[in-house]
C-alpha cells in the first residue's frame, strides 16, 4: 500500500530533527549548576518564548495526530476537542498562573504546601504529580508506536514495542542532559515548526476546495460510511442517554484538566515575574487558537481526501490521519517531514512530562519529606536525575500496553485526574483563606482516588470491545470519562473536610503572606515558604 | 486610612509595631518591614491599597470565569442534547454547531485580550502603589 512513504526517507529527515534537537539542548545546558537551572531554567526565558514553550507543551501527539484523526474519524465529536482545549487556557490565564508563579518556585507542591504542614502535603503533591503524568505519558507513548508502525510499516507488536522503548530512551537523554532550559528549547523550535506544518497543510487545503470549509465539509461527508450525519454531533457519541453524559463529562474534563497539568503548571515557573507568566498565557492561546482553527481543516481534509476506511485500516488508525493526509497532498517528503514534527513533539512533550515527574520527587519527596527540607542541592539534583530514569523506563512499559488506542482519548484521562487532584486544591489555597492542611489533603487524594477508582471500573479498562483488556468484565460504572465526577466531588471533599477540622495552628502568618504574594505580587523573591 | 482599632487577641505591643507607633524615628517604612527586613504581611494585607487591589482583581476574574464555563457549558450541552437545532445548516453545510464552537475561540481571544488589557490599566499600577507604600519590593 503505497500510504507510508518511504521509510528510509521517513528515518532520516527524524533523525537530522534530533541531531539538530541535541545540539541545541546541549548548547543550552552548559551550566546547569543549581537546582533553579535544572527546575526552571533560572527563570531566564521571556513571556512570548515561554508561552510558544507553553503551547508547544500543549500541542502534544494527542493535539496534532489525536484531533485531527478523531475529527477525520468522528466528525464534529472530535471537533469538540478542540474546543474544550482553547477555552481551558483561561482558567490558567485568570484563575492559576499569576498566583501560582508568585508562590512557588519550582513544583505544585511548593503552592499546595505554602502555608501548610509540609511534608504531608508535599507527599500528597508528588503522588498526584506521578500518577497524572504517568497517564499522561502513557498516551503519549502510544502515540509513538503508532506513528512509527505508519511510518516505518511496522506491523508486528514487538517491532512497535521495541521502536517505543527506542523513543522512550531518546527523551530520558534530553531530560538528563538539558535539564529545563534544553527542554524549553526544544519545545519552542518544536512548536514552531509543528505550526508552519500545519499552516501549510491548512492553506493548501483550503486553496485545493475554493476557499471554502463548507466545501471541504461536504466532499468529507462522502467519504465517510455515517454520510452527512458525521458532520452533526453524535457521530461517536450521541446514541443513548449514557454516552450524552460522557459526552459531558469528556468536555468537563477537557477545560479544567489543561491548566492543573504538572508540567504545564512548571512552566510558570521558567519566567521571572507574573507579569511574564500572564504574557505566556496569552501567546499560548493565540497560538492554540491558530492551530485548533488548523486542524479542524486538516481533520475534515483527511476525512475528504484520504477516507475514514483507508484511515482506520492504516497501522496505526485513528491516529494516522495527519500523516496520510501529508503524504496525499505532499508525498513522500511532506510525509516524512509531518512525522519527524510529530515525532519531535512526542519526544518534547515526554521530555517536559519526566522532568515534571522527577522535579516533584527529587524536590517534594527527597528533599523536603525525607531530607525535611535540608537536603544538598546537587544531591537533590541527582535525584531527579535517578528519577527521571525510572520514569521513562516505567512510562516506556505503559505505553507498550496501551498502543493502538486513541491518544486524545487516552490524555482526557489525564486531563480527568489533573482537574480533580489539582484545579480544586491550587483555588482553595490560593483564594480561600481558611483552608487548611486536612482539606488539602482530602481534595488531593479525593479527587484522584475517586478519578482512579472510576477509571478503573469504567469500560475503558474492561468489559467493552475497545477496552484495553477486553477479555474480562469488571466495569461498573458507565462513563469512559469520570470528571462530570470526580471533579465536584474533589470540591466537595476539599470544602467539608476544612470547615469539619480545626484551622491550622501557627499558620496565620504564612497564609497572610501567601494572599499578599499571590495577589499583589510583593515579597516574592527573598520571601519564606517554598 | 483605616481607623486604629486593635483586632481581638492583639497585644498592646504588637499593635504599636504594626501600625509603627513604637518609633518615631521612621514609621513609614517600619510599619511593613520588620528589623531584620522582613515584611510584615499582616499588616500589608490591611492596607486599603491591597484591599482594593484584591477587589479589582477578584470581581474580573470570577464573573469572567462564570461567563466563559457558561458559554463552554452552553455549547457542550447543546451539542448533546439539542442536536437537531446544532445541526441546522448555515453557511453551504456548515452548521451551528461548527459556528457555536469557532464562537468559543472568538471569545477566547476577546477575554485574554480584555484581561491583558485590565491588568496592564488597573492591577499592574496599584500593586506598584502597594510596593511603594510598603516598601516590599517584588
Amino acid at each position: 500500500m503505497p500510504t507510508t512513504g518511504n521509510p528510509v526517507l521517513n528515518l532520516s529527515v527524524f533523525a537530522v530533527f534530533v541531531l539538530i534537537t541535541l545540539y541545541v539542548v546541549y548548547r543550552a545546558s552548559s551550566r546547569n549548576v543549581t537546582a533553579s537551572d535544572y527546575y526552571a531554567a533560572g527563570g531566564s526565558f521571556t513571556g512570548a518564548q515561554n508561552g510558544v514553550a507553553l503551547s508547544g507543551d500543549f500541542l502534544s501527539a494527542a493535539s496534532f495526530l489525536g484531533i485531527s484523526g478523531g475529527i477525520a474519524a468522528h466528525g464534529y465529536d472530535g471537533f469538540l476537542y478542540s474546543v474544550g482545549w482553547v477555552v481551558a487556557w483561561l482558567v490558567g490565564l485568570l484563575l492559576i498562573a499569576e498566583g501560582l508563579r508568585n508562590t512557588g518556585r519550582f513544583t505544585v507542591g511548593d503552592v499546595l504546601a505554602f502555608r501548610m504542614r509540609q511534608r504531608p502535603v508535599r507527599a500528597a503533591a508528588a503522588n498526584a504529580t506521578l500518577v497524572i503524568s504517568f497517564f499522561y505519558m502513557i498516551a503519549q507513548m502510544a502515540g509513538a508506536g503508532g506513528l512509527v508502525a505508519l511510518l516505518l510499516d511496522v506491523t508486528s507488536k514487538w517491532g512497535q514495542a521495541l521502536l517505543i522503548a527506542l523513543v522512550g530512551m531518546i527523551m530520558v537523554a534530553y531530560v538528563l542532559i538539558g535539564g529545563m532550559k534544553g527542554t524549553t528549547w526544544v519545545q519552542i523550535i518544536k512548536a514552531v515548526l509543528l505550526l508552519l506544518c500545519v499552516t501549510t497543510m491548512t492553506v493548501f487545503l483550503l486553496g485545493k476546495f475554493g476557499l471554502s470549509l463548507s466545501a471541504i465539509m461536504q466532499q468529507a461527508a462522502e467519504n465517510n460510511e455515517l454520510g452527512a450525519a458525521v458532520l452533526d454531533p453524535g457521530a461517536k457519541y450521541g446514541f443513548s442517554a449514557m454516552s450524552k453524559l460522557d459526552f459531558v463529562s469528556l468536555a468537563l474534563s477537557l477545560v479544567l484538566g489543561i491548566a492543573s497539568l504538572p508540567h504545564v503548571l512548571m512552566r510558570f515557573y521558567t519566567v521571572p515575574n507574573a507579569v511574564e507568566a500572564r504574557r505566556s498565557v496569552v501567546w499560548a492561546t493565540w497560538t492554540m487558537v491558530i492551530f485548533y482553527l488548523c486542524t479542524l481543516v486538516i481533520g475534515f481534509g483527511a476525512m475528504a481526501l484520504v477516507g475514514t476506511d483507508t484511515i482506520a485500516a492504516a497501522p496505526g488508525g485513528e491516529n494516522s490521519a495527519a500523516p496520510l493526509l501529508a503524504f496525499r497532498i505532499g508525498g513522500a517528503v511532506l510525509l516524512g517531514i509531518v512525522s519527524a514534527v510529530a515525532f519531535a513533539t512526542i519526544l518534547a512533550v515526554v521530555a517536559g512530562l519526566t522532568l515534571a515527574a522527577s522535579a516533584s520527587f527529587a524536590h517534594d519527596v527527597y528533599a523536603n519529606v525525607i531530607k525535611r527540607g535540608d537536603a544538598e542541592p546537587r544531591r537533590e539534583i541527582r535525584v531527579a536525575r535517578l528519577t527521571a530514569v525510572v520514569v521513562g523506563a516505567l512510562s516506556i512499559i505503559g505505553g507498550i500496553a496501551a498502543n493502538g488506542q486513541n491518544v486524545a482519548f487516552l490524555v482526557s484521562l489525564a486531563l480527568a485526574l489533573a482537574a480533580s487532584a489539582n484545579l480544586s486544591t491550587i483555588l482553595y489555597t490560593i483564594f480561600w483563606r481558611r483552608f487548611n492542611t486536612v482539606g488539602t489533603l482530602w481534595s488531593i487524594y479525593g479527587g484522584l482516588g475517586s478519578c482512579l477508582v472510576l477509571i478503573l471500573f469504567s469500560p475503558v479498562l474492561s468489559g467493552s470491545r475497545t477496552s484495553i483488556f477486553p477479555d474480562v468484565d469488571f466495569a461498573w460504572f458507565p462513563l469512559g470519562n469520570p470528571g462530570i465526577v470526580s471533579i465536584p466531588f474533589s470540591f466537595l471533599c476539599g470544602f467539608v473536610a476544612t470547615i469539619l477540622s480545626k484551622p491550622d495552628a501557627d499558620k496565620a502568618a504564612l497564609a497572610a503572606e501567601m494572599e499578599v504574594r499571590a495577589i499583589a505580587g510583593i515579597g516574592v523573591k527573598g520571601g519564606t515558604g517554598s | 486610612m483605616t481607623k486604629a482599632i486593635r483586632s481581638p487577641g492583639e497585644t498592646l505591643q504588637e499593635y504599636r509595631e504594626i501600625r509603627g507607633f513604637a518609633s518615631f524615628d521612621d514609621p513609614a517604612t517600619l510599619s511593613y518591614v520588620d528589623s531584620n527586613g522582613k515584611p510584615n504581611y499582616e499588616a500589608i494585607r490591611q492596607t486599603d491599597e491591597f484591599r482594593a487591589l484584591r477587589r479589582r482583581l477578584t470581581t474580573f476574574i470570577f464573573p469572567m470565569t462564570a461567563l466563559f464555563l457558561t458559554s463552554y457549558l452552553t455549547f457542550v450541552l447543546l451539542s448533546a442534547y439539542a442536536k437537531d437545532f446544532v445541526s441546522t445548516k448555515v453557511i453551504g453545510v456548515v452548521n451551528l454547531g461548527i459556528l457555536l464552537g469557532l464562537g468559543q475561540f472568538v471569545t477566547s481571544i476577546i477575554i485574554t485580550l480584555g484581561y491583558s488589557r485590565y491588568a496592564k490599566r488597573r492591577l499592574d499600577p496599584q500593586r506598584k502603589l502597594l510596593a511603594e507604600k510598603t516598601g516590599v519590593e517584588e
